[in-house]
């Protein structure tokens, strides 16, 4: 076993359950270097939504919350405001994050809340069977939208930012040292974060939307699609299409943290 | 204790000698209070009719406390804020009514299935639907037990007046430190909005979140040990690396929704948990029940105007009886039993269609005429309807 594995992993829960070439176990790989690297291990409170990158999570031996589908944030709030010293991180997915918890996800962007949330967006409803989401390309192919899909795509990193994210960040599972540089500065930015990470699902995604089920050929796509913040500004609109920006995209510090601001607002003595 | 308004009042002598305060408040704010003087520091919740004084007055108390107070987006992160909040070490509750109510029961369910304490107000209201806001009923009784899908179980406390929304709310939160599990304030609109003598004791009796007995190597956080009940639980970031998860788990937190047996003794464990212990979670209030031939079996604000119809039946030479439930679930069916065994017949006033009354019947199973006297609409039942009930039924 790989030292950082054996160092952090719940040896009780394994083997992972994601399927072989998803991009979660990256994900996973990174945030223990992260925490390595930070070492901040004994203070991280995690909280996992439903679907794969929920599970994500629950690999960790430190305090791990496995909730609701797409609840891990209201959850996580209440461990943050209960102890303002947790380093509370959220694994989502993006059907989680933005399709049936979109709403917790702006209210708590909004308040900036000290929260770290890595979403993990692989454009599909995977551990249903590979269903159409929020993010599925327009004209993707899925289970529940064979026909090819009508809905354009949340660009979920401008809703964190309008929603009143401090800290915004975009990588693909193709980007290992980009995402542990990111992930690190996400969870030491005292605010609201937000990391998406764009992940091939050979499974679902890959096999219903871009038609292969070979995950290099899927890490190839999502490099080939990434746009860096200075080649996009020199980038037509038009030649947009199907790609996305990577890096830093926000950054804003000196707004006020909602749960310092709940804590300096107590009164200084206990009135009787 | 923070007295809002009445903090530059002065205190009478019997209520010095008594260490007592008493307060004229609604049945609203002495769940409020009742929540504080239990220990609770963490509230999240939404605006609703007829439960918002309970949020309002928190937003107020609750900061003089050093305690959390948050309004959130709307009910189910409400609830979801405090489940989050228990695991980060609080005493917490929320409060509602119905349309938040049954946006919360997913969270009630989970907070069944991880063993978590957490109190949860329903100040109900007429439904279903958006229903009638400003009215009283009695038609979630239901499903405080039900509402959430799957097999578990809460306990309910349906209070009567403020003081016993006052003096039950304390006892819910001690009863979810005691069980580690959901307990749900079944109280209503006229209960809520109606002022009267609240009296506050300095202190109350209150039971603490048990640490764990043993130490982070050797914890298992849901193992069943004495009386079915776990060992201590811990706080989130105090080294015991605990996983709470919403599937189906085995004694150490792990994934097994997929395993038949842990999957079937994990349920089992969770309804047992409460079942096994509905003697001790009996609290009623009896009246003249001994040689009863017609009871009163009554919960909530009906019980008011069924007290004053026995009295009067007793007054006019009828041997009439009352049984309070304050703990609705589990059901008390051992006393609703020895009840049947007395009273020829059994009238169940209640505000809803005559939910509890069925469950009466299948208690006395047949040994005594169960009546049923439901009411709909908003308003309770008059003493005189409940007394004419009794005459025309004797």
């Amino acid at each position: 076993m790989l030292p950082l594995a054996d160092k952090y992993l719940r040896k009780r829960t394994l083997p992972l359950i994601f399927c072989p070439g998803c991009g979660d176990g990256t994900v996973l790989n990174v945030f223990l270097r992260a925490v390595d690297d930070l070492g901040i291990f004994k203070d991280l409170s995690l909280v996992g939504g439903i679907g794969c990158s929920g599970w994500l999570p629950t690999y960790l031996q430190s305090d791990v919350l496995h909730v609701l589908h797409g609840r891990a944030i209201p959850f996580a709030c209440g461990l943050k405001l209960t102890d303002p010293r947790r380093k509370v991180v959220v694994f989502t997915g993006d059907g989680d994050c933005v399709g049936i918890g979109g709403n917790h996800f702006i209210h708590a962007a909004r308040r900036n809340i000290d929260l770290t949330v890595i979403m993990i967006n692989n454009g599909i409803y995977g551990m249903t069977g590979g269903q159409v989401a929020p993010t599925t390309p327009l004209q993707g192919r899925t289970q529940t939208s064979p026909y090819g899909n009508l809905e354009p795509p949340f660009d979920v990193c401008e809703l964190a930012r309008s929603a009143g994210a401090t800290y915004v960040a975009r990588w693909t599972a193709a980007h290992p040292v980009q995402l542990l540089k990111t992930i690190k500065e996400g969870m030491e930015h005292p605010g609201f974060s937000f990391i998406e990470v764009m992940a091939q699902c050979p499974t679902q995604a890959g096999r219903y939307i871009e038609g292969t089920s070979n995950a290099a050929e899927l890490l190839n796509l999502l490099k080939k699609r990434s746009v860096s913040l200075e080649q996009a500004k020199e980038t037509p609109p038009e030649e947009m299409g199907g790609k996305y920006v990577v890096g830093k995209l926000h950054h804003l510090t000196g707004k006020r943290e909602f749960t310092q601001a709940i804590y300096d607002n107590f009164p200084q003595e206990k009135s009787r | 204790m923070g007295r809002g308004k009445s903090d530059f009042r002065m205190r009478n002598k019997w209520e010095e000698r008594n260490s007592v305060e008493t307060l004229v408040i609604h049945g609203n704010e002495a769940c409020a209070r009742g929540a504080i003087a239990a220990g609770c520091r963490f509230f999240a919740g939404y605006p609703i009719t007829p439960a918002s004084e309970v949020t309002e007055i928190m937003s107020r108390l609750l900061p003089r406390y050093r305690g959390v107070f948050l309004q959130m987006e709307d009910e189910i992160a409400s609830i979801c804020a405090i489940l989050g909040a228990a695991w980060g070490g609080a005493k917490t509750c929320t409060a509602t009514s119905g349309p938040g109510f049954t946006l919360m029961q997913e969270g009630i369910g989970w907070a069944a299935e991880t063993d978590t304490p957490v109190v949860v107000i329903n100040v109900m209201r007429g439904g279903p639907a958006t229903g009638q806001p400003t009215s009283s009923s009695q038609q979630d009784v239901m499903q405080a037990k039900y509402g959430s899908h799957g097999d578990y179980e809460v306990i309910v406390l349906v209070p009567s007046s403020a003081q016993e929304a006052f003096d039950l709310t304390v006892k819910a939160f001690n009863l979810a430190e005691v069980y580690r599990n959901p307990v749900i304030v079944l109280t209503d609109e006229i209960v809520g909005h109606t002022r009267e003598k609240v009296r506050i004791p300095d202190k109350v009796e209150i039971v603490e979140r048990k640490k764990p007995a043993s130490l982070p190597a050797d914890y298992v956080p849901f193992r069943s040990a004495a009386e079915g009940l776990l060992d201590g639980m811990p706080a989130f970031n105090q080294g015991y690396g605990i996983l709470v998860d919403g599937q189906l788990h085995d004694e150490f937190g792990g994934r097994a929704g997929h395993i038949p047996e842990i999957s079937a003794a994990m349920v089992e464990r969770i309804c047992r948990k409460i079942t096994d212990h509905a003697d001790d979670l009996v609290d009623v209030e009896e009246w003249m029940l001994e040689d009863a031939e017609v009871a009163f079996v009554t919960f909530g604000s009906p019980a008011r105007p069924a007290l004053r119809a026995a009295k009067d039946a007793r007054a006019q030479g009828i041997r009439a009886g009352f049984l309070k439930l304050r703990v609705l679930w589990p059901l008390p069916e051992k006393i609703i039993d020895r009840v049947g065994r007395q009273a020829r017949r059994i009238i169940v006033p209640e505000m809803n269609m005559g939910k509890i009354s069925r469950e009466v019947e299948r208690v006395v199973a047949g040994r005594a005429e169960v009546v049923s006297l439901p009411k709909l609409g908003g308003e309770v039942h008059t003493p005189a309807e409940i007394l004419k009930s009794m005459i025309n039924a004797h």
